[in-house]
C-alpha cells in the first residue's frame, strides 16, 4: 500500500532520471533541451502533488459549510511560474540550437567540437 | 616642521621627485638636477629626525588604520634611522656617478631609470621608518616590484630571465614565509606593532615561535641567506647604478634590516636567545657567509663576484642579530652601514672599469691599474672595509661582531668569521693587485696614459671612497645609534 | 519614497528594461542602462546606509505581511551584494557603448542593453528577496538574461558557451526548486525567517538533509565550485567583454551570497556545519579549487580563459572562509566577494581594452603591447597584483584575513595552500606581463590606446582597488556585521 500512496512520488523519480539520463547522455543538442524538459516536468509533479490534500476540493470559499478539505493552492500557483520560466528556458535553448545550426552546420556535439577548431 | 611631517616628507619628497622627473623626461639635465635636489632634500629631512632620537623621543606618524588594529604608520627609531641615513646619503652620489655612467654608457629610458630610482628610495625610507610588521611588509613590496623595472632596464632576453628570478625569489619568499610569520605573530600577540624588548614573549611553545623565526630569517628572501640567495647574482644584469646602490645598498640592507628589527622589536633578544631555532639559524648564516665567499673565488665576472660577496657579507648581518646579544645587534647595525660605504665603491668601480675600458672580467683587468689609477685606488680601499681591516670603516663592525660572537660564547662562529674575512682578503685584493702589477693580456687594446671615466662617475667614486675612511675615525654617529636600540652598559 | 527604496531598487530597472529594447535606437538604450545601473548603485548604497545606522529593513510588497507575502529584507549582508552589484554595473555601462558597438551588431545592441538591464535586475532580485521561491525567479530572469547576453559574443562558439551554461544552470536551478520544494512541504512557508524559525523545531527527518543537500548541489553549480565550474571558462571567454566583466564580477558573487543565506540564515551553522558537516565537502574542493585552477590558469593562451580559471580558483578562496564557519572566516569570504569583484572587473576591463583594439586577446597578439597601450596594459598590471595579494591592495586584505581565520583554527597547511594559490598567480599575471612588457611590438601593428571613456572606467576599478586596499576599515567593518548577521550573533 506504501508504494502505491507514494504512486505520485514514483513517477516523479523516474520522469527525473529519464530526463536527467537525457541531459547528459545525449549529444544531439535538442534533445538535450527535451531531456531538459522531462526533468523540469517532473519537478511540477513534484510540486503538484505535493499541494494536493486527500479529498481536498480546490480552495475557493464556501459559505457556511465548516468542514470543507482544502488543497494547498500555493504549490500549484508556484509551479505555474516554474513552467513559464521552463517555456522561456526551452524557447532561448532552442533558438541557440538554431543559431549553432547556422554557424557550425551541425548539431551534435562531437561534431561541432571537431569543427570549432 | 613638527617630526610627524618631517617622516611624511623624508617618504612622500622622493616619491614626488620621481613624477617631476617623469615629467621632465625631454630636458635631461634638469631631470637629473631634480634627482639631485631630491636627493639632498630627503637627506636635510632624515636628519632633522635625529635631535628627537637624541632626546630620547620615538617619532610616531599614524596613517590610518587599514583593517582594525593594523594600521599604516611610521615610527622613528635609531636602527632606521641609521638605515635611512645611508640610503639618502647614498642616493645623492650614487645619481652622480649614474649621471656619469648612462651618459657615458649611453643607456636607453633613462627617465624610466631615475623614475623607478626615486621610487624605491621612497619604498627603501618607508621601510626604515616603518612602526609595525605591516607597514614594513608593503613597503618591503613596494622595493620589490618598482625595482623589477630597473633589473630588467635593458629589456633583453637575459634581463627577461634575470626577472623572473628576481621576482620569483623575492616574491615567493615573502609571501609564502614572510607573510605567513606576520599573520602568525598577529594571531600570537595581537598586534604586529615593533615594541622594545618584543611582543611574542610567552605567546607560545619554543617550538612554535621557533618556527616562526625560521619563517622571517629565510621569509625575508632580500636578506639572500642561503638557499634563497639566487636573485641577487641574477639582478646584476641590472645598469651598474642599480647594481651599486639597490643591491649593495637599499634592497639587501632593507633584508637585514627587517631581520635585525624582527630579532630586536618583535621577538626580543631575551626571547632570541632562549629559542634553539636561533642557534641552528645562526649557523645557517655562517655557512652562508663561508659558501658565499667560496662562491665568489669562483667568478671571473667581476659583478658577480661582488654580488657573492654581498650575499656572505650580508650574512653577516643576520648573524650580528641571532647572536642576539648587545655586540652582535650593534655590529649587525654598524655592519649596514659600513659595508653600504665600501661595497657601493666596488661596485662604482666595475662600473667606471666597464664604462671606460668594456671591461667586464677579472682575468682581462691585469695591468689596468695604469691606466685607471683613481678607479682601483678606491676599489682597493672598498675593499679593506669589506675585508675589515684598517683604515676602512668595516673593521669596527667586524670588530663588534666578533665581541658578540664571543659573548655569545660561539668560538666556532668567530672562527667562521675570520676565515671569511682571509677569504675576502684574496678574491677581493686580487683585483687591484694584478691591475696594478700583471701584465695586460695580449689582445687588450689599452689607450696610452690616463683614461679613466667620466668626471662624475670619479667624484662620486672618490666620495664613497673617503667616506668609508672617514667611519674608521669618526664611526660615533653609527654606534651612537645603535647603542640606543639596544641600551645597556657603555662600552 | 525612502520608504519604498527596497522594491523601487529592483522594479525600476525591471521596467526600464522593456523600453531599452523598444526605443531600437542603440544610444537611447545605451542611456537607459546608464540610469538603471547609476540608480541600483545609489540605491543599494542608500541602503547599505541605511541599514548599518538603523538595522534590518523589512518591506512587505503589496503591504502583504510576511509570512503569506513575498517580503523584501535588507541586512549588512545583502545591501552588501546590492552595493557590489550595483557597483559594477555602474561602472561597466559607461565603459560598455564604446566596446558593445566594436563587439555586437548594431541591430541587437538595443536588445544587448535590455538583456543587461534584465541580468542586473535578477541578481539585485536574488539578493535584496526575502522569499526562497522569489530567489528562484529572480535566478532565472537573471541565468536567461545572461545566457543571451553571453550567446552575443562574436566568435561562434560563444553560442555553445552559452548553450552548455544554460543546460548547467538550468539543471543548477532546477536542483534548487526541488530543494525549495522539499523545504516547502515539511515547513508549509517560503519566508526565510520563517523557515529559520521553524526548521530547528522539527522533528530529525530524511527530507530536510535531502533538501540541503539539492540546495548545496544546485548553488555550487551556479557559482561554479569546482568541480562543477565547467560551464564558466567558455562563457567567460566567448562572452561579449563588457559582459564577462560584469557578471564575472556579480553572478557566481550573487550566488556565493545564496549559499550564505541558505546555510547559514535558514539552515542555521549548526545544522550545516554540525550535523551535515557541510565543512567537509566545501573545504577539500575549495582546496582543489584553488591549487588546480591556478595551476590551470598558468597554461591558457586566451588571456580571458586564463582569468576564467582564476576566478574558479578565486572562488575557491570565498567558498574556503565560509566553510571555516567561523566570524573571522565568513568576513574574509564576505570581504573577497567585494574584493575580487574590483579585481577581476578591472582585469577583464582592462581586456575589453585589448579586444577593442587588437580583436584579440589570446597571448600571441599581446607582443610589447605596453608600448601602444602602456595605460590599459598598466590597469591589467595593477589588478595582478591585487589577485597576487600584494600589500597594499585589496586582494591583500583578503588574504590577510582568510589566513588570520586558518590559523585561528590551527589549520596551517589551509594557510599554506592560500599562499601558494599567491604564488601561482604570479605565474599566470606575470605570464602576460612578460608578453606586454618585454617582447617587441610587432612591426606591422597599429595599435593605439584605448578609448578614453573605457579607460577611465577601468582605471576607477583600479583604483579601487587600491583604495580599499590602504584603507579597508570601511569594508572589514561592513563584512564583519554580515558575518555576525549571519551567524545570528549581535543583531
Amino acid at each position: 500500500m506504501i508504494g502505491l500512496g507514494l504512486f505520485n512520488y514514483w513517477v516523479v523519480i523516474f520522469l527525473m532520471m529519464v530526463g536527467f539520463y537525457t541531459l547528459i547522455a545525449r549529444g544531439n543538442l535538442v534533445k538535450k533541451i527535451i531531456g531538459l524538459n522531462i526533468f523540469q516536468t517532473s519537478v511540477f509533479i513534484l510540486y503538484i502533488t505535493m499541494g494536493k490534500i486527500a479529498g481536498g476540493t480546490a480552495p475557493i470559499f464556501v459559505q457556511g459549510e465548516q468542514e470543507v478539505v482544502y488543497s494547498n493552492p500555493i504549490p500549484h500557483v508556484l509551479i505555474l511560474t516554474a513552467i513559464v520560466v521552463g517555456v522561456a528556458t526551452s524557447a532561448l535553448g532552442l533558438s541557440l540550437v538554431v543559431r549553432i545550426n547556422e554557424a557550425f552546420g551541425t548539431i551534435e556535439e562531437d561534431e561541432i567540437e571537431d569543427t570549432a577548431l | 616642521m613638527s617630526s610627524g611631517l618631517l617622516i611624511a616628507l623624508s617618504v612622500l619628497l622622493p616619491v614626488a621627485g620621481a613624477f617631476v622627473v617623469l615629467a621632465l623626461g625631454k630636458w635631461p639635465n634638469a631631470r637629473e638636477a631634480v634627482t639631485l635636489i631630491t636627493g639632498g632634500g630627503t637627506l636635510w629631512l632624515v636628519s632633522g629626525l635625529l635631535p628627537y632620537l637624541r632626546e630620547g623621543a620615538r617619532p610616531r606618524l599614524d596613517i590610518l588604520e587599514v583593517v582594525p588594529g593594523v594600521q599604516l604608520a611610521f615610527e622613528v627609531e635609531p636602527l632606521g634611522l641609521l638605515f635611512a641615513f645611508v640610503a639618502s646619503f647614498l642616493w645623492i652620489v650614487t645619481t652622480i656617478y649614474a649621471i656619469g655612467y648612462m651618459r657615458g654608457h649611453e643607456e636607453e629610458n633613462q627617465t624610466r631609470f631615475y623614475f623607478f630610482f626615486a621610487i624605491a628610495i621612497a619604498g627603501a625610507i618607508g621601510v626604515a621608518f616603518s612602526a609595525n610588521l605591516f607597514t614594513l611588509f608593503a613597503f618591503y613590496e613596494v622595493l620589490t616590484l618598482c625595482t623589477f623595472p630597473l633589473v630588467t632596464h635593458h629589456q633583453t632576453d637575459e634581463a627577461r630571465r634575470a626577472g623572473r628570478v628576481y621576482l620569483g625569489v623575492l616574491l615567493t619568499t615573502s609571501i609564502a614565509f614572510q607573510l605567513l610569520a606576520i599573520i602568525w605573530t598577529w594571531q600570537l600577540a595581537g598586534t604586529v606593532e615593533f615594541t622594545q624588548g618584543g611582543i611574542l614573549a610567552g605567546t607560545a611553545s619554543a617550538g612554535v615561535l621557533g618556527a616562526i623565526l625560521v619563517l622571517f630569517v629565510f621569509g625575508v628572501g632580500k636578506a639572500a641567506v642561503m638557499p634563497f640567495h639566487r636573485w641577487l647574482p641574477a639582478a646584476m644584469v641590472a645598469p651598474t647604478p642599480v647594481s651599486a646602490l639597490l643591491h649593495a645598498v637599499a634592497v639587501v640592507k632593507a633584508g637585514v634590516f627587517t631581520i635585525l628589527k624582527v630579532s630586536v622589536y618583535v621577538f626580543g633578544l631575551d626571547l632570541l636567545g632562549a629559542l634553539a631555532a636561533t642557534a641552528w639559524l645562526a649557523w645557517a648564516a655562517a655557512a652562508t657567509i663561508i659558501l658565499g665567499s667560496l662562491i665568489a673565488f669562483t667568478k671571473d665576472n667581476l659583478k658577480a663576484r661582488l654580488a657573492y660577496s654581498t650575499i656572505s657579507q650580508l650574512s653577516y648581518i643576520v648573524l650580528g642579530a641571532l647572536l642576539a646579544n648587545r655586540w652582535g645587534v650593534i655590529g649587525g647595525g654598524m655592519h649596514i652601514a659600513m659595508h653600504a660605504f665600501g661595497k657601493i665603491t666596488l661596485f662604482f668601480a666595475a662600473g667606471a672599469i666597464l664604462v671606460a675600458a668594456h671591461e667586464k672580467d677579472i682575468s682581462r683587468m691585469h695591468g689596468l691599474g695604469r691606466t685607471m689609477p683613481i678607479t682601483f685606488g678606491a676599489f682597493f680601499i672598498g675593499a679593506l672595509s669589506i675585508i675589515g681591516l684598517p683604515p676602512a670603516g668595516g673593521s669596527w663592525s667586524k670588530w663588534f661582531l666578533g665581541m658578540g660572537t664571543l659573548e655569545a660564547g660561539q668560538v666556532g662562529l668567530l672562527a667562521v668569521l675570520m676565515v671569511s674575512s682571509l677569504l675576502g682578503l684574496y678574491y677581493l685584493l686580487e683585483v687591484p693587485v694584478k691591475a696594478f702589477f700583471f701584465k695586460p693580456p695580449e689582445d687588450a687594446h689599452r689607450p696610452e696614459g690616463i683614461h679613466e671615466a667620466p668626471t662624475a662617475s670619479l667624484i662620486a667614486m672618490i666620495v664613497t671612497a673617503t667616506a668609508t675612511i672617514g667611519l674608521f675615525a669618526y664611526p660615533d654617529l653609527a654606534y651612537e645609534l645603535m647603542s640606543m636600540v639596544v641600551p645597556g652598559g657603555a662600552p | 519614497m525612502s520608504h519604498h527604496l527596497p522594491v523601487l531598487l529592483v522594479v525600476i530597472p525591471l521596467v526600464a528594461a522593456p523600453f531599452a529594447a523598444l526605443v531600437n535606437r542603440p544610444r537611447v538604450s545605451w542611456a537607459i542602462a546608464l540610469g538603471s545601473a547609476w540608480w541600483a548603485f545609489l540605491a543599494a548604497f542608500a541602503l547599505l546606509r541605511q541599514v548599518m545606522a538603523d538595522g534590518p529593513i523589512h518591506y512587505a510588497l503589496g503591504d502583504w505581511a510576511a509570512p503569506y507575502g513575498i517580503e523584501y529584507v535588507v541586512d549588512p549582508a545583502n545591501a552588501w551584494v546590492l552595493l557590489i552589484v550595483g557597483m559594477i554595473a555602474a561602472v561597466v555601462t559607461p565603459y560598455a557603448l564604446l566596446s558593445i558597438e566594436r563587439e555586437v551588431p548594431d541591430a541587437r545592441i538595443p536588445l544587448f542593453y535590455a538583456a543587461f538591464i534584465l541580468c542586473m535586475t535578477g541578481l539585485l532580485g536574488i539578493a535584496i528577496t526575502g522569499d526562497v521561491f522569489n530567489v528562484f525567479v529572480f535566478l532565472e530572469i537573471s541565468s536567461l538574461s545572461a545566457y543571451a547576453l553571453i550567446a552575443l559574443g562574436r566568435d561562434r562558439r560563444a553560442l555553445t558557451a552559452s548553450y552548455q551554461y544554460l543546460i548547467m544552470g538550468s539543471v543548477g536551478a532546477t536542483f534548487i526548486v526541488i530543494g525549495i520544494g522539499l523545504l516547502y512541504v515539511m515547513t508549509g512557508t517560503l519566508n526565510m525567517a520563517d523557515l529559520a524559525q521553524i526548521l530547528p523545531e522539527l522533528e530529525p527527518n530524511r527530507t530536510i538533509p535531502v533538501a540541503f543537500t539539492f540546495l548545496t548541489v544546485g548553488i555550487t553549480l551556479k557559482l561554479a565550485l569546482f568541480p562543477l565550474h565547467l560551464w564558466l571558462p567558455n562563457a567567460y571567454t566567448y562572452a561579449p567583454s563588457v559582459v564577462t566583466a560584469f557578471i564575472a564580477s556579480t553572478a557566481t558573487k550573487v550566488a556565493v551570497y545564496l549559499l550564505l543565506r541558505f546555510f547559514f540564515t535558514i539552515f542555521g551553522a549548526s545544522f550545516s556545519f554540525g550535523e551535515m558537516q557541510l565543512d567537509k565537502v566545501l573545504m577539500p574542493l575549495a582546496l582543489v579549487a584553488i591549487l588546480t585552477m591556478s595551476i590551470v590558469a598558468i597554461y591558457q593562451d586566451n588571456v580571458k580563459r586564463l582569468l576564467a580559471y582564476s576566478s574558479v580558483a578565486q572562488i575557491g578562496y570565498m567558498v574556503l572562509g565560509i566553510s571555516l564557519a567561523s566570524a573571522l572566516g565568513l568576513t574574509a569570504g564576505i570581504l573577497h566577494l567585494f574584493n575580487h569583484a574590483l579585481m577581476k572587473g578591472a582585469l577583464f576591463m582592462a581586456m575589453g581594452c585589448v579586444m577593442y583594439r587588437v580583436g584579440s586577446v589570446r597571448i600571441e597578439r599581446m607582443n610589447g603591447l605596453a608600448r601602444a597601450m602602456p595605460w590599459t596594459m598598466a590597469a591589467f598590471v595593477a589588478g595582478g597584483l591585487s589577485i597576487i595579494g600584494v600589500p597594499l591592495t585589496v586582494g591583500f586584505i583578503s588574504k590577510w584575513y582568510l589566513i588570520q581565520a586558518a590559523l585561528e583554527q590551527g589549520l596551517w597547511p589551509v594557510a599554506v595552500v592560500v599562499l601558494v594559490g599567491s604564488l601561482l598567480a604570479v605565474v599566470y599575471v606575470w605570464k602576460v606581463v612578460e608578453v606586454a612588457y618585454f617582447r617587441d611590438l610587432d612591426a606591422d601593428a597599429d595599435i593605439q590606446e584605448a578609448p578614453l571613456s573605457m579607460l577611465i572606467a577601468t582605471w576607477a576599478l583600479v583604483l579601487a582597488n587600491f583604495w580599499f586596499g590602504i584603507d579597508a576599515s570601511a569594508t572589514t567593518g561592513v563584512a564583519r556585521r554580515a558575518a555576525e548577521v549571519l551567524l545570528g550573533v549581535g543583531s
